[in-house]
């Protein structure tokens, strides 16, 4: 019995971590499917979110969850700048290796992460809101209750917002202009150009839009993780499996490779030891890359068309 | 004996067929012309037969062995070369340099695939350029650098994929020569070709392809003269 | 006169030591060579053969760790694990690439860099052959002055540089470069690409493993966040090619240079610590969007720039 209760409750944080995974994933695998590039900055521009919510929370008390509606717009703003004044002359310029433009994002996560390291310090930093003590258990609403199990209320919090950010993006990309440009060029950018949408707006639009997404993912972290400037190198590595796992550019894939993800990864350190998590999520991406190389989307995909 | 067989071969993507049960042969030394409009599964073909796509049923036979679903390294050492539609020299090589790399398939060391390099590429007569980057070469002398580097690599059957596209009347001269003079030298040649005028004046004989099937087969007078070509053609249109 | 420069430079770099030249000016002479090898090893598998590698810390801390391992659990001579770590970083190369050779551009790029990962997580979790995060440290140097260690390095270094060049004029560097330019093109050309690739990834591994083993025998101590280092190992590797010059065969040296100069001068100025990764972002952003082939290779424009070229009139 414990035996179970153990795994439930392992499969439980799983999930609530998946689905903030998921978020992060969503953000990488827009800009994929807009840009085709890797966008290796990806968590170094979550922890820039980060930061916001967290100076925010400190200096003006401001709830790190209510921080999402300032972090977002700002992160958009950068993601805007970084595409339009950094890479769009990378895609212009000709060089041997054509991943220069993976190397270019690498040196933009570099200045991210070593600028707050100058401005902030290397210290661990959270934001202590009070109602992070709360918890709810099982038995308190079933008292015979054969196995406990338990939830933070942050986390849960934490895990609806990811699910009503993922519902608006949906939405948005499914119901409005801009979205549907950004799943046309996304699909095939030059059947795009030819039907007259301005690509290069859709391109700077989709890399503010991933930013946003996942500075809401950082603001919905911060509560429940410490943050230090170098904390965005391992959530890039996340952001990508996820998005290996889910299959590029798709949008279901990333929510149900970030799930994957984060049930795999509570299992990995419940059972064989936390420090080796890390390398579960490799495995978990080494194995997508060679068995699956569509990912999710792939299998999705051939199950409706398929013969 | 023919040189190559295709019998019965048929490619899906998912569940679309891009060529389905087509079967015909190429005879020894001959210029083999394959036509059909737009998406009617030609390049599809010569992807199944020289190794990048493994055929989803049927057989392909080269000099009497099968090499379906072999890799193309192994079906080009077994003596098939091919171009490309659209070009791609090395481009930071010089004309030399794209045609060297290639000629070391056969070459014992370099000084012998010098010689083919060479040799090569004064008969697609590139010589005079072979010191130039192929990325400063015009289109005409890079679309004859492809089949300067499948050449190279002494092939008994080359497939060519539209080498006359957007050439100029004094380059297609150029290059309906080169193809003359490769048949000449003993080598058998597949070609997939949109210019008509080219492909009726250069082949023995006419494969064509519409919709993934072979709708017909014959030298180019009978072609010319088939009922269900002319509408395959008219019905594009 | 160019056909010398090759020679003269060695002859210069034979005589640096008998100079007098501080320890810690023979200290950035050693780091300087043990780069430019990594550089070389990189270049011929990134640069050549287009397969870019995130992931060099893993061939340069595994063969750091031949050598490291041997000492501490066999006691024996951590120099045997030089030559040792050709072996060793060679099979582990092959396995690596039986995975990560199956993908290709940015996917290669960045499977390399997990493999890289997972040898640091590893080694910092496999206590009882790594000494996890303690690392694993020499009770004594071999020589207390750097002559031998430079004359080591260099001796390496040199072998590498004449590897390159035979390599990359035979045809082996013609089929590299094929591959890099157009995998299909390649194969359809009768080029194995999947056999070259891991010969061009095996001879990489093998090289930085050397690097790494030396660099165990040269510092004396090492730990999984040194030697697998994603930032400090895989991405200056990248870093010290891309500013010098990719595929050339001088940009690894040149590469080197400036960033074992540029991270001793951040270092020596202490306000700047922070700052340095920031300094290396920048240089990298600069050199992409204004060189995208190096000092080496884009000289013309460099000498253009400064109106020293004969193109101005």
């Amino acid at each position: 019995m414990v035996q179970l209760e153990v795994f439930l409750q392992t499969l439980v944080s799983g999930l609530l971590l998946g689905g903030l995974y998921a978020l992060i994933g969503l953000g990488m695998t827009l800009i994929m499917g807009v840009m085709k590039i890797i966008n290796l900055a990806h968590g170094e521009l979550m922890m820039v979110a980060m930061y916001i919510a967290y100076w925010l929370f400190t200096l003006l008390g401001v709830d790190p969850y209510v921080a999402v509606f300032i972090a977002s717009p700002a992160l958009f703003i950068l993601g805007v700048l970084i595409q339009k004044y950094l890479i769009t002359p990378v895609i212009k310029v000709e060089s041997i290796l054509p991943e220069n433009q993976v190397i270019l994002t690498v040196g933009i996560g570099m200045v991210l992460a070593s600028l707050a390291t100058v401005f902030f310090k290397s210290d661990y930093r959270s934001t202590p809101v009070d109602y992070a003590s709360v918890t709810w258990y099982l038995s308190d609403f079933w008292q015979n209750s054969p196995i406990e199990l338990s939830i933070s209320l942050l986390w849960a919090v934490s895990f609806v917002f990811s699910i009503l950010i993922t519902l608006a993006l949906w939405f948005f990309l499914s119901r409005t202009d801009i979205g549907k440009q950004i799943r046309a060029t996304s699909q095939d950018s030059d059947a795009a150009i030819l039907m007259g949408i301005n690509v290069n707006r859709v391109r700077a639009f989709s890399f503010g839009l991933g930013s946003a997404i996942v500075a809401a993912a950082g603001c919905l972290f911060i509560p429940l993780y410490y943050l230090y400037p170098a904390l965005g190198g391992q959530f890039t590595l996340i952001a990508f499996v996820i998005t290996i796992l889910g299959g590029l550019g798709s949008n279901i894939g990333a929510i149900i490779g970030g799930l994957i993800l984060g049930v795999f990864e509570s299992m990995t350190s419940t059972y064989i030891g936390m420090g080796w998590a890390p390398v579960g999520r490799f495995a978990i991406f080494i194995a997508a890359l060679v068995f699956l190389p569509g990912g999710i989307a792939s299998l999705l995909k051939s199950r409706r068309l398929g013969k | 004996m023919s040189l190559l067989q295709v019998k019965d071969v048929s490619k899906f993507f998912g569940g679309l067929a891009a060529v389905s049960g087509v079967s015909f042969e190429v005879q020894e030394n001959e210029i083999l012309g394959i036509i059909g409009p737009n998406g009617a599964g030609k390049t599809t073909l010569f992807n199944v037969i020289n190794g990048f796509y493994k055929p989803s049923k049927g057989d392909i036979i080269l000099n009497g062995k099968s090499i379906a679903g072999r890799k193309p390294h192994e079906i080009c050492k077994a003596g098939m070369a091919r171009t490309f539609q659209i070009v791609r020299p090395l481009r930071r090589l010089s004309v030399f340099d794209n045609v060297l790399a290639s000629a070391f398939l056969r070459a014992k060391n370099k000084a012998d695939a010098e010689n083919i390099a060479v040799e090569v590429l004064k008969f697609t007569d590139l010589y005079e350029d072979r010191e130039t980057l192929s990325k400063g070469l015009p289109l005409g002398k890079r679309k004859r650098l492809e089949i300067a580097r499948a050449l190279a690599t002494r092939p008994k059957l080359l497939l060519l994929d539209e080498s006359f596209a957007g050439l100029n009347p004094a380059e297609l001269d150029k290059s309906i020569e080169i193809i003359r003079n490769i048949k000449k030298s003993g080598i058998t040649v597949m070609i997939i070709e949109h210019h008509m005028k080219v492909i009726m004046s250069i082949s023995d004989r006419i494969v064509v392809l519409t919709y993934g099937q072979k709708i017909a087969e014959g030298t180019p007078d009978e072609i010319r003269h088939n009922q269900q070509v002319i509408e395959a053609y008219l019905g594009e249109a | 006169m160019k056909k010398f420069y090759p020679l003269i430079t060695l002859a210069v770099l034979l005589v640096l030591p008998l100079l007098g030249f501080s320890t810690y000016v023979m200290h950035i002479f050693i780091l300087l060579l043990m780069w430019a090898t990594i550089g070389m090893s990189w270049n011929l598998l990134s640069g050549y053969c287009g397969q870019v590698s995130f992931g060099h810390a893993a061939f340069f801390g595994i063969g750091a760790y031949t050598a490291g391992i041997l000492y501490s659990k066999a006691g024996a001579s951590p120099w045997l694990g030089l030559p040792l770590s050709v072996f060793v970083v060679g099979v582990f190369a092959f396995i690596i690439g039986l995975i990560v050779l199956r993908l290709r551009g940015p996917f290669f790029a960045l499977a390399t860099l997990a493999s890289g990962e997972v040898f640091r997580v590893s080694a910092e979790n496999m206590d009882w052959l790594t000494n996890g995060t303690l690392g694993i440290m020499l009770q004594k140097r071999l020589w207390v002055s750097k002559e031998p260690y430079y004359y080591i390095i260099l001796a390496i270094a040199v072998a590498t540089f004449l590897l390159m060049k035979y390599l990359i004029s035979s045809k082996l560097g013609y089929f590299f470069v094929a591959i890099r330019e157009d995998q299909d093109a390649a194969d359809s050309l009768g080029i194995n690409t999947t056999l070259y690739k891991t010969i061009a990834l095996v001879v990489s591994g093998m090289i930085t493993g050397v690097a790494g083993a030396f660099y165990m025998n040269y510092m004396g101590y090492i730990d999984p966040h040194i030697v697998f280092a994603l930032h400090d190992v895989s991405i200056i590797t990248i870093m010290i090619v891309m500013v010098g010059g990719v595929a050339t065969q001088w940009g690894p040296f040149v590469g080197a240079v400036i960033m074992v100069m540029l991270q001793e001068a951040v270092r020596s100025i202490g306000s700047l610590g922070a700052l340095h990764q920031a300094i290396f972002g920048l240089l990298l952003i600069f050199i992409i969007i204004f060189l995208p082939n190096g000092i080496v290779g884009d000289f013309g424009k460099i000498k253009r720039f400064f109106g020293l070229g004969r193109v101005r009139a």
